[in-house]
């Protein structure tokens, strides 16, 4: 049986918001848990990708004869063995991915798929790919929006005009999109303001950074269906998207999801996943393509670099009156950077009567971008929360309190359009105001920053499928891979629906073949949408549960109760029925039970987060320490905390490398100079204090349990909440990410030479 | 091209097996002898999601090349637990939700491991830069170090 | 690739001469990642940790000898040689993380030629001598002219270093060594200070040898800095022309890690605090550098 409705909110918990170890757990700590690369199968072959040494060329010609013929060689594609989407019609999306999978007629960025070859070994794939001969045609590169944006500047796809202009501009360029949102009157409201002040600010790409390279093992069949192994954040979605570039229908691909070593968003695309299901088509044997960290680097889907300018105005009694914005993202090679969300997300914790938000999606020479986390927010935030600072000194108020009297709340319109529900800003912000940390003394050197966050947080498609074996226990089928411990949370909930203990819930993440759609395990959306989808299923069973026991003891249905996960007769003394009791007997009842549930959720609850930073900066050399973090963070409900305050933590200390120390590098020729962990920063554990967590629990009125997503508002504020730390504990304002030692000491010497 | 055979003592076990001469320990652990507990994270060294312990010192794995590792005693995330009795940081672990995606958990686990065999009750700053050799992108770091730390402390018999 | 492991000094110099193609290593904690990145694969490897001369820290009443193979931990592992000569084995127990420390070694440091090595200020301060081998037997030259540039050595074809000699310190004397990174731990340097300062009775500066690494193609010994303290007392005029000396003293470059007018800047910080730590250790040891010194200062990521 399947129901599309959502189910409606329930009272006092007995499982739920507990913490229990999670079921996949023990594999994990004991080296047995499956990620993307530990699949071996018979016959295995190996695959080594060839890509672009340069930033931007023409692809002159791509000799494979000498590859071909070497040791263990047995499959080799380029461009030409995949369809050309753009010539049958394709959505402009699906053409720029397929065209980001492996290059046709150029290539746009270092690192850019030219072809890939399938061998008995990496290292006989390697040698072949590295024995093809391409001739490319160099092409002036643009690294940056201001170059991007220039007049004259080298084009990237020849006819891009600017869409979101009107009218239309007549040539085109590198600017794909822009978007705009306004409201009230800008001129008025600057005028309204006592302070005014304007600002340029800027951001590097960074990369997600998770610790697992893309990963895909492939095998197709004789009869052409074909199997895919990969480790993402969304099997369906790999299915969807290495299907259109193929040029299959996706049900001809059946995906097994691995387990997967981060994802951050950077794993909701594809990769791999295409060459690797094209070599072993060619092959005849299963494949396997493993990126190495370069790889990672200079050719996935790092997040946009970005230039914003920041007009706001205040008055003395801390309203915002106006904000004006200027956006300019870097999508990468294709189109499709998050300054859409970005615009939508950047004023939003506020009720500012008059804004104009106008945001420009910009391709440069540099790999593709892919959804990190809150994608467009941080960079946005920074801006404007950095700017919030500086109006708080401007007009001597404290940060909290002006960032309360601006807050959004139940029934604010929302910058972006609809009307905010119930929701816990302002409580995010009272938390950090009431907490020890705000009043702690800071010594020499040292400054305390504050900076808050929004993020929608999805709801989108989930299915579910719940079976009762005939022990009584549950098996749990979702298709949302867990990526920080969904799974415990998916147990929880079913475990709480049913009444029985948390271990009699086995949750497993199914494939293509045995559950039904999921769309991506990002967009904080799982314990939402799919927790929703295991509810109405559970409840369906519950329903059902209860009619068999009716008709067990011959009783009208409205007699019977399910009460501590067993059914009751509440108006006769007969023996409850356990779980266990009625799957025995569920062949004179009505046959196996088990139940599914598909829906597309509309009960995401926005999220919010306050946070703040104390720093000490070294004045004689830059160098910055994070002495203490407090993070104050909306959950709804939290129905496993430890892992609540995981998705807390780890949003924070990704923002705190974001704003400290990750930056790519790029060379003159556009060839990128920091390709691996050792020049590209990621925080370790030296460099960090512990991360106070305070989960704050305004419930989402739209969700069975009151849960609102986690998994990114936390990356929200803190490039802001750093920023704005440094700038206190140095008396330099920062305006540019990141802020290392170089930098810090820089503006230190300029501060110094003021006087 | 031939393969050379190197014989070993993995997790208590004596293994043979075969690889060839410039392939990382890293690899040969996992293609060669089967165990994948070891990941490549970034194979140059900066992650230590491949940690190992090799004659008893702690090691990244992808920086030895496999013919070093003929006669020398290897530990990896396998032979922490004692048949089916978890390692005391990989209980803490589980409890302390030190791990999301649980990809740089072996590397964690030998690392702590290590530090905790050498320094029993190591300070909170002690465990973090003995740390400081294994990235983490997940989960800032926090619970992983208290988790290390709870594992000292029931090691020590301490009541946590 | 061939994997050979030879077990005596003779044995690895046969070896060296007869296949010029060969490459020696100890740790691998560079060659490694190089032949990732695309440095050409040697046909053959000479792993030099199965000879026992070259693994292990001996010292008796003239000095120290140090295995040119030992791993890094285990300087840092040595109670005596930390006691005596605190800079240098924080030097060595800065290159890279626990994991490293199992295979980094002052050899391959050395021999590497990064202008950034972490072990080369300290051991040119100390005054270390490193002493190489070929098939025509060993010579022993100053670690200071070991490295000729940036991934370039004096070493000729077929020779690779044995050990290292290291003189006992005189009385009132003491090392330390100092870097400045982004983050804690895990980078390679900006800029490294190294310092080893001998104090007389009356507290004043008898003697001083200054090197900064990471500014320069190969690490610099200041030695107008040197002069600047050699003989009078150690205030804020004598650091301040430290400060000035170490910054003139540069020649460094733009790169993906530091700026010029960067690494100048902060050369000239962490000379005045390697001084300053290396005295303040140099008047803790009373008189004697055969015990522990208290009250070492913590000097991690180039803390005053």
């Amino acid at each position: 049986m399947t129901v599309t409705e959502e189910p409606t909110l329930q009272p006092g918990y007995k499982q739920v918001g507990s913490r229990p170890i999670r079921p996949d757990g023990v594999e994990k700590v004991t080296g047995k848990a499956r990620f993307g690369a530990d699949l071996y199968l018979p016959g295995m072959l190996y695959g080594s990708v060839l890509r672009s040494p340069v930033a931007h060329a023409k692809i002159v010609s791509i000799d494979t004869t000498a590859a071909a013929q070497m040791p263990g060689v047995k499959a080799i594609v380029t461009g030409d063995d995949f369809p050309d989407l753009a010539a049958s019609g394709g959505r402009p999306d699906q053409v720029f991915l397929s065209q980001n999978i492996i290059a046709r007629d150029k290539v746009l960025y270092e690192g850019h798929v030219v072809a890939a070859v399938a061998a008995g070994s990496v290292k006989q794939a390697k040698a072949a790919a590295d024995a093809i001969v391409v001739e490319y045609e160099a092409i002036d590169h643009v690294l940056t929006v201001d170059e991007a944006m220039a007049d004259g500047a080298p084009l990237l796809h020849a006819g891009m005009i600017t869409r979101g202009v009107d009218p239309a501009p007549e040539e085109p360029s590198n600017v794909a999109n822009r978007i705009v949102h306004e409201r009230g009157d800008l001129d008025k409201g600057f005028a309204d303001a006592d302070v005014v002040i304007e600002r340029e600010y800027t951001t590097k790409p960074v990369h997600q950074g998770y610790i697992e390279p893309h990963a895909a093992v492939a095998d197709v069949n004789l009869d052409g269906r074909a199997s895919l192994w990969c480790s993402s954040q969304g099997h369906f979605s790999m299915r969807t998207l290495t299907a259109s570039v193929l040029g299959w229908d996706a049900s001809r691909l059946k995906v097994t999801p691995a387990e997967i070593g981060g994802g951050f968003g950077g794993k909701t695309t594809i990769y791999l996943e295409p060459l690797a299901v094209a070599l072993s088509s060619k092959a005849g044997h299963p494949v396997k393509l493993v990126m190495n960290r370069d790889e990672v680097f200079k050719a996935t889907g790092p997040a946009s670099g970005t230039r914003i300018k920041v007009k706001m105005g205040v008055n003395n009694d801390g309203m915002l009156t106006a904000a004006d914005i200027w956006m300019a993202f870097e999508a990468g090679a294709f189109p499709g950077s998050p300054v859409g969300a970005a615009g939508m997300t950047i004023i939003a914790p506020y009720d500012i009567p008059n804004f104009f938000v106008e945001g420009f999606d910009v391709v440069v020479n540099k790999p593709k971008v892919a959804a990190y986390r809150a994608p467009g927010a941080p960079m946005a935030a920074f801006a404007v929360e950095s700017m919030v600072d500086e109006l708080a000194l401007a007009i001597d108020m404290d940060p909290v309190e002006l960032r309360l009297k601006n807050a959004a709340i139940e029934g604010t319109q929302a910058s972006y359009g609809p009307k905010f529900a119930r929701i816990g800003f302002v409580e995010t912000l009272e938390a950090i105001r009431d907490h020890d940390h705000y009043q702690a003394e800071l010594g020499p050197n040292q400054g305390r920053g504050i900076a808050s966050g929004f993020w929608f947080n999805a709801g989108m498609n989930s299915s579910a499928t719940v079976h009762v074996n005939e022990d009584g226990n549950l098996t749990v089928l979702v298709g949302s891979p867990d990526i920080g411990g969904s799974r415990a949370s998916m147990a929880l909930m079913a475990a709480e629906v049913l009444g029985i203990g948390y271990e009699r819930v086995n949750p497993i993440v199914a494939d293509t073949e045995a559950v039904g759609f999921n769309d991506v395990t990002g967009g904080s959306r799982v314990t939402t949408a799919t927790g929703a989808a295991v509810i109405q299923a559970c409840e369906t069973i519950k329903t059902d549960l209860l009619a068999r026991a009716a008709k067990t003891w011959d009783v009208p249905i409205d007699e019977v109760e399910w009460v501590d996960g067993q059914a009751q007769h509440t108006k006769g003394s007969e023996t409850p029925l356990s779980l266990a009791k009625l799957a025995a007997a569920w062949g004179r009842t009505g046959g196996p039970i088990s139940a599914t549930a598909a829906l597309n959720s509309r009960g995401a609850g926005a999220g919010f987060s306050t946070q703040m930073c104390d720093v000490e900066v070294d004045p004689e050399t830059g160098v910055v320490t994070v002495l203490r973090f407090t993070t104050a963070q909306d959950a709804g409900t939290a129905i496993h905390p430890s892992y609540v305050e995981g998705q807390m933590q780890g949003g924070v200390v990704q923002g705190i490398g974001w704003a400290l120390n990750e930056e790519y590098v790029h060379n003159d020729d556009g060839t990128l100079a920091n390709a691996s962990f050792l020049d590209y920063r990621i925080p370790v554990a030296s460099d960090l204090p512990m991360i106070d967590t305070v989960i704050v629990e305004v419930p989402n009125p739209a969700h069975p349990f009151g849960v609102r997503g986690v998994g990114e508002t936390g990356i929200v504020p803190p490039l802001a909440a750093v920023a704005n730390a440094v700038s206190a504990a140095t008396g330099c304002r920062h305006l540019n990410l990141p802020m290392s030692p170089i930098v810090v000491l820089e503006a230190i010497n300029q501060r110094n030479e003021k006087g | 091209m031939s393969r050379t055979h190197l014989t070993c003592t993995i997790n208590g076990d004596e293994v043979e097996f075969l690889t060839e001469a410039d392939t990382s320990l890293l690899n040969a652990l996992r293609d060669d002898v089967g165990l994948t507990g070891v990941k490549e994270g970034c194979g140059t060294g900066d992650c230590g999601a491949c940690s190992i312990m090799l004659d008893g010192q702690l090691t990244n794995s992808c920086l030895v090349f496999a013919p070093e590792a003929q006669n020398a005693d290897i530990t990896t995330v396998e032979g922490l637990a004692e048949s089916d009795v978890l390692h005391p940081l990989q209980q803490t672990f589980l409890e302390g939700a030190a791990l999301q995606c649980g990809i740089c958990t072996p590397g964690f686990l030998v690392a702590a491991k290590a530090l905790l065999d050498n320094n029993p009750s190591p300070t909170e700053t002690e465990v973090r830069y003995a740390l400081a050799g294994n990235l983490c992108r997940c989960t800032g770091y926090d619970k992983i170090v208290r988790s290390v730390l709870d594992a000292a402390a029931a090691m020590n018999g301490a009541s946590s | 690739m061939n994997y050979l492991a030879p077990t005596s000094v003779e044995e690895a110099t046969s070896l060296l001469a007869e296949q010029p193609g060969a490459v020696v290593f100890a740790g691998a904690t560079d060659v490694i990642p190089q032949i990732r990145a695309g440095r050409p694969q040697p046909d053959t490897m000479v792993d030099l940790k199965k000879i026992d001369r070259l693994v292990g820290v001996a010292g008796n009443d003239q000095g120290w000898t140090i295995g040119a193979a030992t791993p890094t931990a285990r300087l840092t592992g040595n109670d005596e040689l930390t006691a005596e000569f605190p800079g240098l084995s924080e030097a060595a127990g800065l290159i890279g993380s626990d994991q490293i420390q199992s295979r980094s070694s002052l050899g391959g440091n050395l021999c590497n030629a990064s202008p950034a090595a972490d072990s080369v200020p300290a051991m040119i301060v100390n005054g270390m001598r490193a002493v190489i081998a070929s098939a025509d037997g060993t010579r022993t030259i100053p670690v200071a002219d070991v490295v000729t540039g940036p991934g370039s050595t004096s070493l000729a074809d077929g020779e690779f270093i044995v050990e290292f000699e290291l003189d006992r310190a005189p009385a009132n004397t003491a090392d330390a060594y100092l870097r400045i990174i982004p983050r804690t731990e895990m980078d390679i340097a900006i800029v490294g200070a190294g310092a080893r300062i001998t104090l007389d009775e009356a507290g004043n500066c008898a003697a001083a040898t200054i090197a900064l690494g990471a500014v320069a193609p190969t690490a610099v010994r200041v030695t107008d800095a040197e002069a600047a303290l050699t003989g009078k007392p150690i205030n804020d005029e004598t650091l301040a022309a430290v400060v000035a000396a170490a910054s003139a003293a540069c020649n460094p470059i733009d790169d993906k890690r530091g700026t010029i007018a960067y690494r100048r800047q902060v050369a000239g910080v962490l000379a005045k605090r390697a001084v300053k730590a290396a005295a303040e250790r140099a008047a803790a040891t009373n008189g004697s550098n055969n015990g522990k010194s208290s009250n070492s200062p913590d000097l991690s990521n180039g803390a005053q």
